[in-house]
C-alpha cells in the first residue's frame, strides 16, 4: 500500500454546450430557462412562470390561457400511445392545469426526407381522435421537412389556447401551509414504457403510457366549487421536480409520504432493475393538485368519480417550515429530502 | 412486490433498530463497503434508526467514484474517435475528466451508448461490422463474470471489431488498504452481498483473523442493512471477529464456482490504482495476455496515458470513511451534481451524491 492521495479533478463548471439534460426537465433546464430565456424575454406575464400564460383583454371578457409544448420522442409509436396522442394530450393538460377549458391547438409538424406517408396518416388520425376526445379542434398548422438524418422522422409542435370560466387563480404562488395535495393516479408508466420500447427490454407484463386527457377530472375539481390553488401535471422530472418547484415558488415546505404514492407492480420492478426512482420518472396523464385541506376528501370524491383518476390518493399536505424543502417519509418509516435531479435519471451498473 | 416488500417492513425495521439499541453498550463505528449499500441507507434514512454511537461510514465500493482518472481519460479519448462506438453503463457518463465527461463528447459527436450488458455490445459489435465498438469494463468482482464472458464469446464469434477497456477493481484488497491506513477508525465492515455472492466468503476469513475486525456479508435491502449492522454490534459487544453470512439467501460459502471459473479464464490479477485513494497492489483485473487482442488500451494506443489528479475535492477521504461527505468544505457548495468536484458526487452510488440527493440543504444539520 502507498501513501494515500486526496484528490479529485476539476470542475466541469462552463456549460459551453447544450447537452441532453438541458431537456430534461430538472436543474440544469431550470438554469437554462432562468438564466437565459425568462430574462431575454421578460415580461409580466411569462415572469408568473406556470405552464400557460394567462391573458386577458379587457377585465368583462373572460380570460384566455395560451400555452406551447414540443414533442421529440423515440420510439414514434409505444404501447399507449404515439408521438400524436403525446402531442395533443401534453397540450391540452397544460392548459388545464392552468383552470382554463382547451378549445384549440395549432400543430407544426417537422417531417424527415423518407419518412412513410402511411406513418404521418397513422400519427395525424391518432392525434384527430386524441382532439375529439379531449373536445379541441386544431384550427392552424405548419408543415417543414427536413434532409434525411436531420429529424427524427417526426417533429411535432403544437400551442393551445383555452378559456377561464371561473374567477379562481391557479398558481405555485396561491399554495399556502395546511393544503392537502393530491394525486391523481400511479405514477412513472409513460417513462418505463418508452424506457423499455427504446432499449429492447422486455418485461414479463407489458406496460402501457398512461398519456390521456385530463382535463375532465381537473376542472371539474373547479366546477364543484374547490377552492384549487394549483395543480401541476407530472411530465418530464416526475412528481419529485413538480413536488420541489412547487415547494420553491410557494417558500412552502412539503411532506409527502411514500405508501400513499401509487406506483404499479410492474413499474416499481421496472424501475428497481435500472436503478431508477420512480419518483422522477414521466407521466403523459398524471397531475398533482393542491387544494385546502378541510376540501380534500371532496376532492378526492369527485376525482375518483372519473375513470382516468379514479386511483387518486391524498399524499400529503403544504407545512409553513424552510421553503423550498420536500420531505418523504420512507416505508421503513425515516425521512429523507426529496430534490430535483440534474438531468436525466441515468441506469446504474449493478 | 415480492422479494422487495417484505425486506421493507416498517414493523421489522422497528423491532431490529429497538434490538439494536438494546445490546449496544459503547460507540462502534462500521463501513458498509458497497455503494448500493450506501444508497440505500441514505434512501430509506436507515442510519436515523440506529443507537446514538453507532456509526456508518462509507466504503469505496462505488465503482463508478474509484474508476481512476486516467481511465477516465481514456475512455473519452476513444470516445471521441470516428469509428468507434463507445458503450458504457449509463451512470459512467457524467463522472468528470479532467476537462470534459463522456456526455460532452456525445454533443461534441461522439457516438457514445449506454448499454445495460457488456453481451449487449457483442451483439452491437456484430451489427456494425465496419465500426469499432468498445465496452467499458468498470465494476466489482458483481459484473466481472458477464464482462469475462463478453470477451469470451467476442473470441468464440472471431469478432475484430470488439475491445473492452478494463478497469475492474476488487473489494478485499480494499478493505485491506483501509485497514492499514493510519486513520482508520473501522471497527466492523458490512460486506457487499452480491460480490460475495459470486466470489464467496473464504477470502475474508484471513482478513477478520489478522485484523481482529468482524465482517458480515450483508444484502441491500432495509431490513438486510439494519439486521447486517446488529450481527455486526453483537459480535463486536460480544468481542467477537468473525466473519458471518446475512445476505444467506443469496450467498454460499463457496460463491458461484462457474461465474469465478469464468472471471479466471479471462482475467488476472493486477496492481490498480483508485481513483481519490491512491495504487493498492493486486487490487484490480486486467485481461490475460492470451486475450490481449480485445484490450482497447493497446487497440487505440493509450495506455501510456498517466495523469496526476489536482487535489480540489476530499472524495478520497469520504471512500476511506475518514470524513463524512458534509464534512467536506465544498460539499452542497461548489461541489453539487451539476458541478461535481469528484465522481462521488456523480454516480447514484456514490456517498456524496447520496447525501446530496436525500438530504440536500438539510444535509449538514441531520448529519
Amino acid at each position: 500500500m502507498t501513501d494515500f492521495s486526496l484528490s479529485c479533478p476539476l470542475p466541469l463548471t462552463d456549460q459551453k454546450t447544450i447537452l441532453m439534460a438541458h431537456g430534461g426537465g430538472g436543474r440544469m433546464m431550470q438554469r437554462l430557462i432562468e438564466q437565459l430565456f425568462a430574462p431575454a424575454f421578460r415580461n409580466p406575464i411569462l415572469d408568473r412562470r406556470h405552464d400557460s400564460a394567462i391573458l386577458s383583454l379587457d377585465s368583462a371578457a373572460p380570460r384566455l390561457a395560451f400555452t406551447t409544448d414540443s414533442y421529440v420522442v423515440q420510439p414514434l409509436f409505444f404501447p399507449g400511445g404515439n408521438i400524436g396522442t403525446l402531442a395533443v394530450n401534453g397540450t391540452v393538460n397544460d392548459l388545464a392545469m392552468g383552470g382554463a377549458r382547451p378549445l384549440w391547438l395549432s400543430a407544426g409538424f417537422i417531417l424527415e426526407e423518407g419518412l412513410p406517408t402511411e406513418t404521418l396518416q397513422r400519427v395525424v388520425l391518432s392525434m384527430r381522435e386524441a382532439a375529439e376526445a379531449a373536445g379541441v379542434q386544431i384550427v392552424t398548422g405548419d408543415t417543414k421537412v427536413v434532409d434525411r438524418g436531420k429529424g427524427d422522422g417526426i417533429f411535432i409542435n403544437t400551442a393551445g389556447i383555452g378559456v377561464i370560466t371561473h374567477p379562481l387563480t391557479l398558481n405555485p404562488a396561491q399554495v399556502r401551509p395546511g393544503d392537502a395535495i393530491l394525486l391523481s393516479g400511479d405514477i412513472g408508466r409513460h417513462g418505463i414504457t418508452i424506457m423499455t420500447e427504446r432499449e429492447g427490454l422486455s418485461f414479463e407484463s407489458a406496460i402501457e403510457s398512461d398519456c390521456a386527457p385530463v382535463v375532465e377530472p381537473a376542472l371539474s375539481l373547479i366546477e364543484a366549487g374547490i377552492a384549487v390553488r394549483c395543480m401541476r401535471d407530472l411530465t418530464r422530472g416526475g412528481l419529485a421536480s413538480a413536488l420541489v418547484e412547487i415547494a420553491e415558488t410557494a417558500g412552502v415546505t412539503i411532506r409527502v409520504r411514500e405508501d400513499d404514492i401509487p406506483v404499479r407492480g410492474d413499474v416499481r420492478a421496472a424501475c428497481e432493475l435500472l436503478g431508477f426512482d420512480p419518483l422522477y420518472v414521466a407521466n403523459e396523464g398524471r397531475f398533482i393538485a393542491f387544494v385546502p385541506a378541510e376540501e380534500a376528501e371532496r376532492a378526492l370524491q369527485i376525482l375518483r368519480f372519473h375513470p382516468l383518476t379514479a386511483q387518486a390518493q391524498r399524499i400529503g399536505q403544504v407545512e409553513a417550515g424552510e421553503p423550498g424543502l420536500v420531505s418523504l417519509r420512507s416505508r421503513v418509516g425515516a425521512n429523507r429530502v426529496v430534490d430535483m435531479l440534474s438531468g436525466e435519471q441515468l441506469p446504474r451498473i449493478c | 412486490m415480492k422479494y422487495i416488500d417484505e425486506y421493507r417492513d416498517a414493523d421489522l425495521a422497528a423491532r431490529f433498530s429497538k434490538a439494536l439499541k438494546r445490546i449496544t453498550t459503547r460507540p462502534w463505528t462500521l463501513m458498509e463497503v458497497c455503494g448500493g449499500q450506501t444508497h440505500a441507507i441514505i434512501k430509506f434514512g436507515l442510519d436515523q434508526m440506529l443507537p446514538e454511537g453507532v456509526r456508518l461510514v462509507h466504503g469505496p465500493g462505488c465503482p463508478v467514484c474509484v474508476t481512476p482518472l486516467e481511465m477516465i481519460e481514456k475512455a473519452l479519448e476513444i470516445a471521441a474517435r470516428p469509428e468507434v462506438i463507445f458503450c458504457s453503463f449509463g451512470d459512467m457518463l457524467r463522472v468528470p475528466g479532467a476537462e470534459r465527461d463522456l456526455l460532452r463528447v456525445k454533443a461534441a459527436g461522439g457516438d457514445v451508448r449506454i448499454v445495460y450488458s457488456p453481451l449487449d455490445a457483442v451483439t452491437l459489435a456484430v451489427k456494425t461490422p465496419d465500426r469499432q465498438v468498445v465496452f467499458f469494463a468498470v465494476g466489482f468482482e458483481t459484473t466481472a463474470p458477464a464482462n469475462a464472458l463478453a470477451v469470451h464469446q467476442a473470441r468464440r464469434m472471431g469478432l475484430t471489431n470488439f475491445s473492452m477497456l478494463v478497469s475492474h477493481v476488487l473489494v478485499p484488497p480494499a478493505i485491506e488498504a483501509i485497514l492499514n491506513s493510519p486513520g482508520c477508525r473501522v471497527n466492523g465492515f458490512l460486506a457487499a452481498g452480491h460480490v460475495c455472492t459470486v466470489m464467496g466468503v473464504e477470502e475474508y476469513y484471513p482478513l477478520a483473523q489478522r485484523y481482529r475486525v468482524p465482517i458480515v456479508v450483508t444484502g441491500f435491502e432495509p431490513l438486510d442493512i439494519l439486521q447486517g449492522v446488529l450481527m455486526c454490534v453483537k459480535q463486536l459487544e460480544e468481542g467477537r471477529a468473525e466473519v458471518e453470512n446475512q445476505y444467506s439467501r443469496s450467498v454460499r460459502s463457496e460463491g458461484n464456482r462457474a461465474a469465478q471459473h469464468l472471471i479466471q479464464r479471462v482475467f488476472q490479477v493486477v496492481p490498480r490504482r483508485w481513483r481519490g485513494i491512491g495504487q493498492i497492489p493486486a487490487s484490480g483485473l486486467g485481461l490475460r495476455p492470451e486475450y490481449a487482442e480485445f484490450d482497447a488500451e493497446r487497440r487505440f494506443g493509450v495506455a501510456d496515458c498517466v495523469m496526476e489528479e489536482p487535489s480540489e475535492c476530499m472524495s478520497g477521504l469520504v471512500l476511506q470513511g475518514l470524513i463524512k461527505p458534509t464534512e467536506c468544505p465544498a460539499f452542497g457548495m461548489r461541489c453539487t451534481p451539476d458541478h461535481p468536484l469528484g465522481a462521488t458526487m456523480v454516480s447514484s452510488e456514490g456517498a456524496c451524491a447520496a447525501y446530496y440527493r436525500y438530504r440536500g440543504r438539510c444535509a449538514e444539520r441531520q448529519a
